[in-house]
């Protein structure tokens, strides 16, 4: 042990054994508060929200717009094969982007998993 | 002129002369260390950004003659004792904190001079009675000796400036020695964490809250790491600067330590920034071994939307609550929920780019430098840095069974929901550790992703590990 090491005393290994399980648990407890303290905060601001959103239904309802027609080129089914949605959505996404194309000018007819 | 004489000055005085003095090949040693160092960051990619520079650091630092960085003065400075700027020099008063009698302080003084460290006249103070020694005649023999380095005998007689401050060192340092104020002030790291927050996405946390759990059980490496160094002989403040590499955190590593340990700096600061870059190897075997495959299998459900408020609030909240409960983490968790605020807000754009690129980027640069400075051969060379090496390694690797069978308590508890590979990713290391949760649980099912999950967990071990570093501090700062 060089000179700098000497300078602090040694830890009996009973104290140094006190000192890591105390401070495993001052982390543990330090999280678990903090976990607490945000489950509070989202339930606190979905009861805003929802006090936002409650008022909504008294305002006069506006006449209900026609569904617009689906946009040129998107009506149609594309066919998955063993692709979940949200990776479909997905794969259609970022081939619009890389092709510089807007998603309903461009028609997909299926998307199949390569093995 | 004498033209032989300005040649042989030149030679005696030339870095080359330094390699042929006592312990300069330990010089040449360093100096292939960095190479191997150089040789991982550029042609391995180990956390290049931080690795090239504390490589390129440990270089100038180890070439001799060149006076970039003073090991003696931060000696000096750290441990407020007179300083021989000479010889690069920091001589301890361990004689006024000892009290010794004045016949043992004249043998302290003369010994020092004759080159003595101060356990050796620990060792001969102690053994004195056994040996029928006579002090005073060996203080004697000792202030004739052909050893004797007057310099030293009179920087600790004439009480040298006994405490440096950092105006004292930018009049006498180098440049690197210039650069480490900002490392020994606990500058760079905290600047380094305000980029880390305004870089962190915060939402899956946010969103699933019980990952805190994950974060705070994969800090067990720190505490099993900071009980086996106790174990080896170092001395608390050490161990404790030891244990915080299984937190898996450059920044927070080397604020600590530079804070509890700061002569450990260089093997602290290399060994964390290594593990990290070798996370998939040190982590992938383990979470293989301790999760069945029907667990990595396991497919998690998509977590609910995170509103901006909440992202907005969260640092606020963070910050304020953690460092009300643990004030030593005010520099960390102060920065790093500064930064995340700049990037949540939505209104101070230009300072959070600023803190992501120009800022992280001057501060890594200073820091990989400076930190790579403090390796100085006479000091990084010994069986501590070995020793330090294996801690790190089991710090690492406890932290990730800590993380992982917390998943695995948390896939038992939620009915098989949430896949305990998320668990290892607790060690911090963001993103890399989430990353490597996202490949093994990919290994098992194709159609996984657990990159997303994985985010919630490795933020928490971020506020887990500055949470680990301010009980450490205030337990031996």
């Amino acid at each position: 042990m060089n000179t700098l090491a000497l300078t602090a005393a040694n830890l009996e290994v009973g104290d140094a054994g006190i000192t890591a399980v105390l401070g495993y648990i001052v982390v543990f407890f330090g999280l678990v508060l903090l976990m607490a303290v945000v489950i509070i905060m989202g339930k606190a601001m979905e009861g805003t929200n929802k006090k936002v959103e409650a008022p909504a239904p008294a305002v006069p309802a506006a006449p209900v717009a026609p569904a617009a027609p689906p946009a040129p080129g998107s009506a149609g089914e594309v066919k998955l094969f063993d692709v979940p949605d949200k990776e479909a959505a997905m794969i259609m996404a970022i081939v619009a982007d890389k092709m510089g194309k807007p998603l309903n000018e461009l028609r997909f007819k299926s998307i199949k998993e390569v093995k | 002129m004498n033209i032989l004489e300005t040649l042989s000055k030149l030679a005696t005085e030339s870095g080359f002369a330094g390699f042929f003095a006592a312990g300069g090949w330990k010089n040449l040693v360093m100096i292939a260390i960095a190479c191997v160092l150089l040789y991982l960051g550029i042609g391995k990619k180990f956390e290049p950004l931080l690795l090239v520079g504390i490589a390129f650091g440990v270089l100038l630092t180890n070439i001799p003659g060149a006076g970039l960085y003073h090991m003696g003065m931060w000696d000096a400075y750290v441990y407020e004792c007179p300083y021989d700027a000479a010889n690069d020099y920091a001589l301890y008063n361990a004689a006024e904190e000892r009290g010794y009698t004045q016949e043992e302080y004249y043998y302290y003084v003369f010994a020092r001079g004759c080159g003595h460290t101060t356990e050796q006249i620990e060792a001969y103070f102690a053994n004195m009675a056994e040996n029928g020694s006579d002090l005073m005649t060996d203080v004697q023999a000792l202030s004739t000796s052909d050893a004797l380095d007057e310099d030293v005998v009179t920087a600790i007689d004439s009480n040298l400036k006994s405490e440096l401050s950092f105006t004292d060192i930018i009049h006498l340092g180098g440049l690197l020695d210039i650069l480490y104020i900002g490392v020994k002030a606990g500058v760079y790291p905290c600047l380094i964490f305000i980029g880390v927050g305004a870089m962190t996405d915060f939402g899956p946390l946010i969103a699933r809250p019980s990952s805190m759990l994950m974060g705070a059980a994969a800090q067990m490496g720190v505490f099993f790491a900071f009980f086996g160094a106790c174990l080896l002989g170092f001395a608390g403040n050490v161990a404790a600067a030891i244990g915080i590499i299984g937190g898996a955190d450059g920044p927070t590593a080397i604020y600590l330590t530079t804070k509890l340990a700061p002569a450990f700096l260089g093997p602290i600061a290399i060994a964390a920034y290594s593990y990290m870059a070798l996370i998939p190897m040190i982590q992938k075997p383990l979470m293989r071994a301790m999760t069945t495959e029907k667990e990595r299998k396991t497919k998690m459900e998509q977590a609910r939307t995170v509103s901006k408020v909440e992202k907005i609030v969260f640092p606020i909240l963070v910050a304020t609550f953690v460092i009300l409960l643990i004030p030593s983490t005010a520099p960390l968790i102060g920065c790093l929920m500064f930064g995340n605020l700049l990037k949540e807000t939505g209104v101070t754009e230009r300072l959070s780019d600023t803190a992501q690129n120009s800022l992280m980027n001057i501060v890594t640069l200073f820091l990989g430098i400076s930190v790579g400075a403090t390796t100085v051969a006479s000091r990084f060379l010994s069986l501590q840095t070995l020793m330090i090496v294996v801690l790190g390694v089991i710090a690492f690797m406890f932290s990730t069974i800590g993380g992982l069978l917390m998943g695995k308590l948390m896939y038992k508890l939620s009915g098989g929901k949430i896949n305990p590979l998320i668990g290892s990713a607790g060690v911090s290391a963001v993103p890399m550790a989430a990353r490597v949760s996202q490949d093994v649980g990919r290994e098992a099912n194709p159609n996984n992703f657990l990159l997303m999950h994985a985010m919630g967990p490795n933020v928490a071990g971020v506020i887990g590990s500055a949470i680990a570093a301010g009980f450490l501090l205030a337990r031996f700062g």
